[in-house]
């Protein structure tokens, strides 16, 4: 049932030799050692109920892993809902990277394998666990039909079932032939939270012995036989083509064998990286420029600002906002400007592929294989077996292994040489040619009453829509509901409210995408921003002001508050320093967070202490959750003080970590997370801790210095003039 | 050809003389423990030791780490320090992503190693090279702290 999964020999041979080759292998050195993280290989093990669980003659559990492990605590969180209802040890539970199928490992929420969006717990919370449990009940059969006895006078613990009444035990090992032969049940009872001894309890992670010895792979780590090295460039100007280069010299430098030449793009191959890249050095690629040659952030931004002056696709309309602000006793208006942002994931892009006649190998750590598998099916005319994607570890996605762009060039380069070739974006190519958050500009109009409270919102939100490249069907009535997301559904409950979206796309070459938080990063920016300056314009407690909108919204109140009580919200502070709140709804999660921001006399912003107050539902691995709260928040403030991509004569300007500069540990606040106790389904952790802390910094900001900050990033505005 | 001391080990490596540690590491050793990420020297992924002395490979020519000795992540839990600083970062689940870990745990040893009892302002004097964009900050910090066996401060 799983010829899919089995591996071909050519396929076997590649790994063998990869496991066999590098220094990668010296585990421990007496360390305790949990988990284990394999390729997308999966053993031929006799007992494989669903798609996710294999069982061998051991007993040893292999969980297939749908999702991929980015650093969000997916390879322990979801083994944890598997061994829950399996009834085994998750510490011995191997995870292996899923195969390609955008069928069988789809993720619920979205319908094609991805992970993403920070919905992994929010999907496969209940497929999960009904994986493990269809798979205990079908070993406890295969006992009791053994024994012959009720399966009900039987219980599954520690990877064995056991029959009480006589003290009989077998393991799950011994148990596998026969549970192979068993129908599967169609229904199984799953547990009552009440009755869980895993989910909700902090486990440490399954994946950290690899990842503190160098042992961990990632897709860059990939050594195969005879494999090559692949440095490339493309056209520095976006839309621009490859004019000239002097392949004499790039092939005089010694270890260079090959350089290939692409329209938009150039690559030399060599025996190593670095004589690869010595070649691309004297190879020196001339460019035509084309139509993007004079392209500025001038011109970007203008276009923004004249599409945001024309009323868009309406995405919500209570009551009549326009006419209640004219009759409003005040009119308070914004305008917000987000910038490009790059993902500047640690691992740069790159992609090892093996294209023969009858296949393409390509082994890449990604967020989305089935539609990698789908695109170079079509790049390269093979059939869906023979377009094989051998997962990774990813160092790193927040959005950016969402595309498989780096695929693409890597498969187009790989058309052009024999053998095995690993093909490396350098950091500046990484950067250059990212796919980038949209720039977005946001206009906020309030009318408010003559104590300030606000008694209309009109929102209009303006910039590029991925929805519409990437998932048109998800485009309703003309809105995309990403780009209006944490706007439309905002949690405060305005009297009336209008929201409205105007696409705008930037110069063509230019290309947007998914960043940590999409949707819910920006909106949130915008809306936490504009009610603090509701707040501060009626001279009202900023806690208290959102607190008087949010009768309804019991969940995000309580963070709020709890957030504010923490961080000693309203005791006086030193002269230069600020608090700032912020309340994020998104992904089915609520987060408050205060930030205590110090700002120094000549503008330098330092975020001192950051407090955080999650609510995400019931819980599955609360460290986790901690984890990725510290996470997102060290995120979103390199983005708000530093991130900006700026374009200039159709280029990028930035060009490695010295100018896309991102916090480091000697610029990080203190962070307290505080994580409320909730049967609320399971929300998402991986983004909206990114999503609050941007706007928290800068209403912390405003506290100290009176400044507010309404474009991003934060740079040098706090500088006194 | 030259022949570099790796791990306690000699390794004849033919490759120019201005190679970086890096990709000798990499791609002819096929030790890919050591990480590249940023090739000038600007995000410590690369970080290696070097006579003890923590390096960033990334911007080392192979000439100047002849008659030298390399330790890289693959061997650094044999030395005192390395193994205190791992099993902290396993004790305290300190990576993420785990890409940028090597460099991180190569340069809290090289901390540790040469100041047993780093002050936080230590901490984050040493370990300023090394970004990590998870945001694992807040735990190296501990974990640094647990392996040189100082008590967390209360909250």
């Amino acid at each position: 049932m799983n010829a899919r999964d089995l591996a071909s020999p050519s396929r076997r041979r590649f790994v063998t030799a990869t496991a066999a080759l590098g220094g990668g292998l010296l585990l421990g050195f007496g360390l305790p050692v949990r988990g284990e993280v394999r390729d997308t290989l999966t053993t031929n093990a006799p007992f494989a109920p669903n798609a996710f669980l294999r069982i061998d003659r051991a007993g040893k559990v292999t969980f297939v892993s749908p999702m991929i492990e980015m650093g969000q605590g997916t390879y322990t969180s979801l083994p944890m809902l598997v061994a829950e209802e399996l009834e085994v040890d998750v510490d011995r539970v191997a995870v292996e990277h899923a195969p390609a199928d955008d069928k069988v490992y789809a993720n619920p929420l979205i319908g094609i394998q991805m992970t993403g969006a920070s919905t992994a717990i929010r999907g496969m919370y209940v497929p999960l666990r009904r994986a493990g449990a269809t798979a205990r009940v079908m070993l406890v059969a295969a006992a009791a039909q053994r024994w012959k006895v009720d399966p009900a006078t039987c219980r599954a613990e520690n990877g064995a079932v056991v029959h009480a009444a006589t003290g009989r035990r077998l393991g799950y090992g011994a148990l596998v032939d026969a549970a192979a032969k068993l129908p599967v049940p169609e229904k199984v009872a799953l547990k009552e939270p009440a009755a869980f001894r895993l989910v909700g309890k902090a486990h440490r992670r399954l994946d950290t012995s690899g990842k503190v010895n160098g042992s961990a792979r990632f897709g860059i780590d990939t050594r195969l036989p005879g494999m090559k090295f692949a440095v490339l460039a493309q056209s520095p100007v976006f839309g621009g083509k490859l004019a000239s280069i002097d392949e004499a010299k790039a092939k005089a430098v010694p270890g260079v064998t090959q350089v290939v030449r692409l329209d938009d793009a150039v690559a030399v191959v060599a025996n190593h990286t670095w004589a690869a890249k010595q070649g691309l050095a004297a190879a020196a690629p001339q460019w035509d420029a084309g139509p993007n040659a004079k392209v500025s952030m001038t011109d970007i931004v203008g276009q923004l600002a004249r599409a945001a002056e024309k009323p868009g696709a309406v995405a919500r309309n209570d009551g009549d906002a326009a006419r209640a602000i004219a009759g409003a006793a005040k009119r308070i208006d914004a305008v917000y400007e987000q910038p490009f942002l790059a993902h500047a994931t640690m691992e740069p892009m790159n992609c090892t592929v093996h294209l023969t006649t009858d296949g393409c190998d390509i082994w890449v750590g990604t967020q989305v294989p089935g539609l990698t598998q789908a695109a170079m099916m079509k790049l390269t005319g093979l059939k869906r077996e023979q377009v094989r994607i051998h997962n990774h570890l990813l160092g790193g996605g927040f959005g950016r292994r969402l595309e498989f762009d780096g695929t693409v060039r890597a498969v187009q380069i790989a058309q052009h040489v024999r053998g095995p070739v690993q093909v490396i974006w350098p950091r500046e190519e990484d950067i250059q040619h990212d796919m980038y958050r949209p720039y977005y500009y946001d206009r906020v109009t309030a009318g408010v009453d003559a104590q300030g409270k606000a008694v209309a919102w009109s929102h209009r939100i303006t910039g590029s829509s991925i929805v519409a490249r990437y998932i048109p069907a998800s485009i309703k009535n003309g809105v995309d509901p990403d780009a209006v997301e944490s706007s439309a559904n905002l949690p405060y409950g305005f009297p009336d409210i209008h929201v409205d979206w105007v696409r705008q796309e930037p110069p063509s070459g230019i290309q947007t995408t998914w960043w940590r938080g999409v949707g819910v990063t920006r909106g949130t920016f915008v809306v936490e921003s504009f009610v603090d300056e509701l707040a501060a314009s009626a001279k009202h407690d900023p806690l208290a002001y959102r607190i008087a909108f949010l009768d309804k919204n019991p969940r995000a109140r309580a963070v709020l508050q709890l957030a504010a009580e923490r961080s000693g919200w309203g005791k006086p502070l030193p002269a230069g320093q600020g608090r700032g709140i912020a309340l994020c709804t998104g992904f089915g999660s609520f987060i408050g967070q205060v930030v205590q921001v110090s700002v120094g006399k000549d503008g330098a912003v330092s975020p001192v202490h950051v407090w955080c107050a999650v609510d995400c539902g019931l819980q599955v691995n609360p460290d986790t959750i901690r984890a990725q709260m510290e996470s997102g928040i060290i995120f979103g403030l390199s983005a708000a003080l530093f991130g900006e991509i700026t374009i200039k004569d159709g280029r990028v300007e930035q060009t490695n970590f010295g100018d896309y500069r991102v916090l480091r540990i000697s610029e990080a606040p203190r962070i307290d997370v505080h994580l409320v106790n909730s049967t609320e389904a399971p929300g998402g952790i991986g983004e909206p801790g990114t999503s609050c802390v941007m706007p928290a910094l800068t209403n912390a900001i405003f506290a100290a210095t009176g400044r507010r900050i309404r474009k991003l990033p934060v740079g040098d505005q706090a500088r006194v003039a | 050809m030259v022949t570099l001391n790796v791990n306690g080990k000699p390794r004849d490596i033919d490759v120019a003389d201005d190679t970086p540690l890096l990709w000798t590491l990499r791609d002819v050793l096929n030790m890919t423990g050591t990480k590249f990420g940023c090739g000038q020297g600007l995000c410590g992924a690369c970080t290696i030791h070097i006579d003890g002395q923590p390096a960033r490979s990334c911007i080392t020519p192979v000439s100047t780490a002849v008659g030298k000795r390399i330790t890289t992540i693959e061997a650094i839990g044999a030395t005192p320090a390395g193994k205190k600083v791992q099993a902290a970062w396993l004790a305290l689940d300190v990576p993420q992503c785990g890409y940028c870990q090597s460099g991180q745990i190569m340069s809290a040893t090289a901390l540790l190693a040469a100041t047993p009892r780093p002050s936080d302002a230590d901490i984050d004097s040493a370990m300023a090279g090394n970004i990590c964009r998870c945001g694992t900050y807040p735990r190296i910090r501990a974990a640094i702290r647990k392996a040189a066996g100082i008590a967390e401060k209360e909250a």
